[in-house]
């Protein structure tokens, strides 16, 4: 349904713009109907960048972003209208999300202006009623509320509440768990399942593993803007095979069992790294050589639905 | 070294009225210690940070005594208070690495730490040297501005400054939350080491994260809506836990082996209170399954079994 | 072990709504900075209607003369009454205040809504107009458009200084407006397919609302001192009176060797009084806008 062909972000930076930071580089995967595919990635990978240019809210320095095949980045006016009714995202900071100064019900106000202009009064309740319900929350105790009398969980809910009105097919979500409270997380995560269970899409963004391997299908895990691995779930989780990955898997406190003695390298500064694998330098595998610094590891499909870019493997 | 908390009490004043954001903490920590405090936001487990190093105002103290090692701290008074900050009692506050003064070089916003504690800069330099090695932090990390550190370097260095004058007890307060999972990883396992090597006796890590505790506390100690919940040794807490709320609560962990279509968690519904006004007695009552009666009064703290204290009236029927 | 009075819930807390008067109405800056300034507007408004001579009217033959109870603030060396001067001239003051400062609000508000949520080149092309306006050199120009004009109103008085004042209203107000386009709600905004100009309104503007109230204050009270400035060096209207011609005339005219006070005092003070008013109150509003100042 959604597919990205070597998408890249590029931002000029430095004084007088000199120099080039890529954030994102030469990604492509895709989201079928009905998926949920999580992409992982720690601070810096450019996850949050893929979640909003897929948004249309950064536009994307090269690559083709395509929605049932059609190229987004040229849809403008009523087309990139019909667009958001499909495609909607919610972000990681609930309050952040909420006009303050308004109440928190005019999100729906907004989109019914937007969206259903034509829709009386009686008939927008009962949709709006319904919405509600659907994401678990009951009409009489959130309506007419500011969001800070509201908890976060409640208002992230309302956020998939307003993308569930326009009757969406792909829902980017991005970290929208980080900010709740443990109790809270795992009600949201299991609506999102069973939204997804009714036909929609999700693009799971996250950094956390646990959530990642509760809810998806595929994870596509990122490091400094490149998809380094990707697959099935299952795959990725038992079977890493790029050193990255394993870094993540040995890393993550789990709650089954403790630590290994595995050392970690810690990521200093940030370095540029214009050519070769980005991970070249806290890369522990024994056999890296000049060959991983001359060009870039391409993704290849090692078992099926198991793709890694590592050219050591 | 040992802490003894016994019936503390702190409220903030805000303009509503006071929030009972601590209600009666009694607990105690042994020498080497790693205990984990855990709750959701609003628990009041900052505040018992807080409380125990750095009581300013909206807080306010209203009643309960605590020793450490024996000798009681003016808790209340912050002058007095200033003997015992850093040198037996040391704490690494939330967002301590986003507080780091950006426009002066890591090595003069230490030695002004340290001469504001009246501690000669160069004597302990060669001792602050060392630690930075051991946190392999280069040397050269004293002449950088923090905004040319990265998150892990930042927060190193915090732990550095923070136990360099070896307290009996730190508190660090979520000081893995910011992290990426590689650093998360070496940063806590580094807590450990200090308490190793005893350059801390004993350690309050506070976190929402559990995960974390299971990995380094000795123990973990659960609170709720201003209420200390449960306190046990972490393989206890996480296999049999008594409290209703830790058990819903750790059961609402996703953990890496468990897919929501073959076991789909469950989470509390409900809120927690708000601590303007909370419900008299047990303030999880109105979430929990199990209330009766009973819970309407202020549940105590009570040792169940060895080493293992809880607050829930049921569990004490259970266990008459 | 000390055990510490609580604190008794006293009457029902203020509902947000009213948090902002309950704070306003508390704050001390604000009060004394409203009352002042409140009390020169109504002697502003009912002054001319009490003054019983025409501001230029040539009305005590005996010249100068200092306060008495005919004339309540004396007279001018030409023997015209101070009080009726003062009053018309409050009037000019706070017309250009209003005015000038509306004016210049105004465009800084336009300036810097467009430039902040724009961006690229149209913030470019808009930074270079506003860093032209603040860098020319406004007496010289002023000067020149003087000598050409004959005739001088405070209107036009008023549009000079808006023209040239509205730089530092545009600046802060393109920086706010930058740091709030980043945030997550007007990116839902733009989700939700509003245009940009309903965005820059409806979203962006309200919530900086305390910022826009505060900045007109600003030039309100800069619009002022400028007004007076002009005056004092003669560049003033030509066909009104206001506080600073007041002053101006009677340096001219000798206040200062003949000791005539309440020629030239009252209108000093006056402007002195009002302007400092005006950014006490500022300071109180920011007191009230911002949790974070406000003492418990």
């Amino acid at each position: 349904m959604l597919k990205l062909e070597n998408v890249s972000k590029v931002y000029k930076v430095g004084t007088f713009g000199g120099k080039e930071l890529c954030a994102v580089n030469d990604v492509s995967f895709e989201i079928g109907n009905g998926e949920v595919v999580s992409l992982i990635g720690e601070s810096g990978s450019g996850k949050s960048t893929i979640g909003k240019m897929i948004l249309r809210l950064l536009p994307e320095t090269a690559g083709v972003i395509t929605a049932d095949g059609v190229d987004i980045s040229t849809l403008e006016g009523a087309k990139l209208k019909d667009y958001y009714r499909n495609v909607q995202g919610v972000f990681q900071d609930p309050f952040s999300s909420y006009n303050p100064i308004f109440k928190a019900d005019r999100i729906f106000r907004i989109v019914r202006e937007e969206f259903f202009p034509q829709v009386g009064d009686a008939e927008w309740t009962v949709k709006l009623h319904k919405a509600l319900e659907d994401v678990g929350l009951n009409p009489k105790h959130i309506l007419n509320k500011y969001p800070h009398q509201l908890s976060g969980g409640q208002l992230q809910r309302l956020l998939i509440a307003r993308a569930l009105l326009l009757d969406i097919q792909f829902l980017v979500a991005d970290e929208i768990i980080s900010m709740l409270d443990a109790s809270t997380r795992i009600d949201v995560l299991n609506l999102l399942a069973d939204l997804k269970s009714r036909g929609l899409s999700i693009l799971f963004i996250t950094h956390d593993l646990s959530l990642a391997y509760y809810i998806s299908e595929r994870a596509v895990i990122l490091y400094r803007g490149c998809i380094v691995e990707m697959g099935a779930t299952e795959k990725v989780y038992h079977n890493p095979l790029h050193p990255y990955t394993q870094m993540l898997m040995a890393s993550v406190p789990r709650l089954d069992k403790k630590w290994e003695e595995v050392k970690v390298d810690l990521k200093e500064k940030y370095t540029e790294i214009t050519k070769g694998c980005v991970y070249y330098d806290r890369c522990s595998i024994a056999e890296k050589d000049e060959a991983c610094t001359s060009e870039r590891p391409a993704l290849l499909e090692v078992e099926p639905d198991h793709f890694v870019a590592c050219c050591k493997l | 070294m040992s802490l003894r908390v016994e019936n503390l009490t702190v409220y903030y004043q805000t303009l509503h009225g006071d929030v009972r954001a601590l209600e009666s903490a009694d607990f105690a920590i042994e020498d080497g210690e790693i205990m984990g405090l855990a709750g959701e936001s609003g628990c009041g487990k900052t505040t018992l940070g807080n409380s125990l190093i750095r009581l300013t105002p909206p807080m306010k103290y209203i009643q309960g005594k605590v020793e450490l090692d024996g000798e009681k701290l003016p808790i209340w008074d912050m002058e007095k208070m200033n003997a015992f900050r850093y040198k037996e009692i040391s704490i690494i506050p939330q967002y301590a690495m986003s507080a780091l003064n950006p426009t002066r070089k890591i090595g003069k916003m230490v030695s002004e730490l340290l001469e504001s504690r009246k501690v000669e800069t160069k004597t302990i330099m060669p001792e602050l040297k060392r630690r930075l090695d051991l946190v392999e932090l280069s040397r050269e990390v004293l002449g950088l501005y923090p905004i040319e550190l990265s998150g892990g370097m930042k927060q190193r260095m915090v732990m550095v400054l923070s136990t360099l004058l070896d307290p009996s007890l730190l508190i660090a307060d979520e000081i893995t939350s910011a992290l990426d999972v590689s650093t998360q990883k070496a940063v806590a396992e580094m807590l450990v080491e200090f308490r190793d090597r005893e350059f801390v006796k004993s350690m309050i890590v506070i976190t929402h994260d559990i995960s974390i505790l299971y990995q380094i506390a000795d123990s973990i100690m659960v609170m709720y809506a201003g209420q200390l919940a449960e306190k046990a040794s972490t393989d206890v807490i996480m296999s049999s836990p008594k409290h209703p709320y830790t058990k819903l609560l750790i059961s609402s962990l996703p953990k890496i082996g468990v897919k929501y279509a073959e076991q789909k968690l469950a989470g509390i519904p409900g809120k927690p209170p708000l601590l303007l006004d909370p419900p008299t007695g047990c303030r999880f009552r109105e979430r929990c399954a199990l209330a009766f009666e009973k819970c309407v009064q202020d549940p105590p703290f009570l040792e169940v079994e060895e080493d293992h204290y809880v607050a829930c009236w049921e569990v004490f029927e259970k266990h008459a | 072990m000390a055990t510490h009075n609580l604190k008794p819930q006293t009457e029902k807390a203020p509902k947000k709504k009213n948090e902002f008067l309950y704070f306003a109405l508390r704050n001390k800056k604000l009060q004394i900075g409203l009352v002042i300034v409140l009390l020169f507007l109504l002697l502003a408004l009912i002054g001319p209607v009490l003054a019983k001579n025409e501001p230029f009217a040539y009305a005590n033959p005996q010249g100068a003369q200092p306060p008495s109870s005919e004339y309540w603030l004396g007279t001018t060396f030409f023997g015209q009454d101070v009080f009726s001067q003062f009053v018309h001239g409050l009037r000019a003051t706070f017309l250009v205040g209003v005015l000038g400062g509306g004016i210049g609000t105004f465009i800084g508000i336009l300036v810097g809504f467009t430039a902040g949520y724009r961006g690229g080149i149209v913030d470019e092309a808009l930074n270079v107009l506003t860093n032209i306006v603040v860098v020319i050199p406004t007496l010289a120009v002023l000067l020149i458009i003087a000598a050409y004009l004959e005739v001088r109103s405070v209107f036009t008085e008023s549009i000079f200084i808006a023209l040239t004042a509205w730089p530092w209203t545009a600046r802060a107000i393109r920086a706010q407006t930058f740091s709030l386009r980043t945030r997550e709600f007007v990116d839902l905004a733009k989700m939700s397919g509003m245009k940009s100009r309903k965005i820059i309104f409806g979203e962006i503007a309200p919530n900086m609302m305390s910022y826009l109230v505060m900045a007109f204050i600003l030039q309100f009270g800069g619009a002022i001192l400028n007004a007076a400035t002009l005056d004092f060096i003669g560049l003033g209207p030509t066909n009104a009176i206001s506080l600073g011609l007041m002053m101006q005339i009677s340096i001219l005219w000798g206040a200062l060797q003949f000791g005539s006070w309440w020629w030239f005092i009252p209108p000093g003070l006056a402007i002195t009084a009002i302007v400092g008013s005006l950014y006490i109150m500022n300071v109180g509003l920011d007191e009230i806008f911002n949790p974070k100042l406000r003492e418990m």
